[in-house]
């Protein structure tokens, strides 16, 4: 679920925009021209992610997969990520202009940190690779749904309960997306390894 | 399908340059999200809901939207009126409703709804090829519009790609469940999507190496501000000024 226009403060959307834009700036320094079609390609495909219903329990929900783009491009997923998310408003009105800073920053956040910490695992065992393909999803997950929560109760201490219906309603989402990031990263160390070395190749 | 149902259309609003519909989208959408008060939320919620009406929307794709962006007020209405605290009031015998919370979640959807309006009447009646142009005029990374542009282009593409493989896994039964098998075959149609838009991108960037790309996108309609533009422009601003100042009338 993306925060809508016009229920966060303006502390909270600024903090958001301003950390935002510092890593999209990061992001954007540490990609060259040569690469920035395969990154487009992946935002393209993130985007695509999110119109993939899986079945939960009587309903469904859509996968968000920021955990995966992290593991793939590090720093590179923050752009990605924007760029997505600002086609995804302009496509579906997901979100807006004004609130593109705080998602950016809820989904951005915790892909470029779970990357950062666990894509050193993508080169080790089969099941190195598999933890980290599960926590990157897991992790990312939660600490999205965390900041989500956070940015609600920031703005306005009368969402605590909100933003606790909120945090716990994404628990099944989390494994979800866990479990969907571990297959997709083992599918891919057999079938094309070389995109899960892309963080480290220069 | 993905596509831009608002961008098509012939009226006044389509008319004009991604630019002078990107600088007040952007100043209203501020006025109204960072307002506390009723009266400002509610007049740019008329405005913005009349503006939209210039740009001829179909009722029945309006709905929708109106819908997809009201599931996230909707679950406000849900909570905070039970969960805010402050005054109660109680319209039924067994609930008590905050009173307070009702009044944040009348703002919320009062602010949310005008800047729907005003997205929709702005910015999604120009394509993203023209906001992306637009964009990197009034002065976005270039690497950032080339991200925004070569990510609209490959969309369609690549969703094309994930609905053909979705057909073939249902093709050979496929049913959907809550099973781990339905999980990982969803998996392995996304990886399958990842790897062909994988190799793609090398494809598309080989080709655009040979014909000689060097790190300048050229858009093929190079369109110039005329004085509409810049009547509509000053009149938009003047009213948005005049919605900001709303407060410091009374």
């Amino acid at each position: 679920m993306h925060i809508s226009e016009g229920v966060l403060t303006a502390p909270v959307l600024i903090g958001g925009a301003v950390l935002t834009a510092a890593g999209t700036t990061v992001g954007l320094k540490k990609l060259d021209y040569d690469r920035i079609m395969t990154v487009s390609m992946l935002s393209a495909t993130f985007f695509v992610a999110s119109l993939i219903h899986v079945p939960v329990g009587p309903g469904s929900v859509h996968l968000l997969l920021g955990g995966l783009l992290g593991l793939l491009l590090g720093w590179g997923a923050f752009p990605a990520i924007v760029v997505a998310l600002l086609l995804q408003a302009i496509f579906f009105q997901y979100g807006g202009i004004v609130v593109l800073g705080i998602n950016g920053l809820n989904i951005g956040g915790p892909a470029v940190l779970c990357g950062l910490f666990l894509s050193p695992l993508l080169g080790g065992s089969k099941k190195q690779l598999m933890t980290a393909g599960f926590l990157a999803g897991f992790c990312s997950m939660f600490l999205s749904a965390l900041l989500m929560a956070g940015a609600l109760f920031l703005s306005d201490q009368g969402f605590l309960h909100a933003a606790v219906i909120l945090l716990s309603s994404h628990l099944p989402i989390m494994l979800i997306e866990g479990l969907i990031t571990m297959f997709v990263v083992s599918f891919l160390a057999r079938v094309q390894p070389e995109i899960l070395s892309l963080t480290t190749r220069k | 399908m993905i596509e831009e149902p608002f961008a098509r259309g012939t009226t006044f609003l389509h008319r004009r340059d991604a630019r002078v519909k990107i600088i007040p989208a952007v100043i209203i959408t501020l006025i109204l999200a960072l307002t506390s008060s009723f009266l400002v939320a509610g007049t740019g919620c008329v405005l913005t809901a009349i503006l939209l009406s210039l740009s001829r929307p179909s009722p029945r794709l309006l709905l929708k939207r109106f819908c997809t962006v009201n599931i996230f007020t909707l679950f406000l209405w849900l909570t905070l009126p039970l969960t805010y605290g402050g005054d109660k009031v109680s319209p039924f015998l067994f609930l008590n409703m905050s009173l307070d919370g009702i009044r944040v979640a009348t703002l919320i959807s009062l602010k949310t709804n005008g800047i729907l309006f005003c997205f929709l009447a702005l910015l999604a009646t120009s394509t993203v090829a023209s906001l992306g142009h637009g964009l990197e005029k009034l002065g976005m990374p270039r690497k950032l519009s080339f991200l925004l542009l070569f990510s609209y282009r490959q969309l369609f593409v690549i969703h094309q790609e994930y609905l053909r493989l979705q057909r073939a896994a249902r093709l050979r039964g496929f049913i959907p469940a809550n099973s781990l098998h339905t999980y990982r075959t969803y998996s392995h149609l996304f990886g399958m999507t990842l790897v062909k838009s994988w190799n793609r991108a090398e494809r598309v960037h080989q080709a655009m190496v040979l014909r000689g790309f060097n790190d300048t996108l050229i858009p093929l309609n190079q369109p110039q501000l005329c004085r509409k533009d810049y009547l509509f422009l000053l009149t938009i601003l003047l009213i948005s000024f005049l919605l900001a100042a709303i407060p410091f009338f009374r």
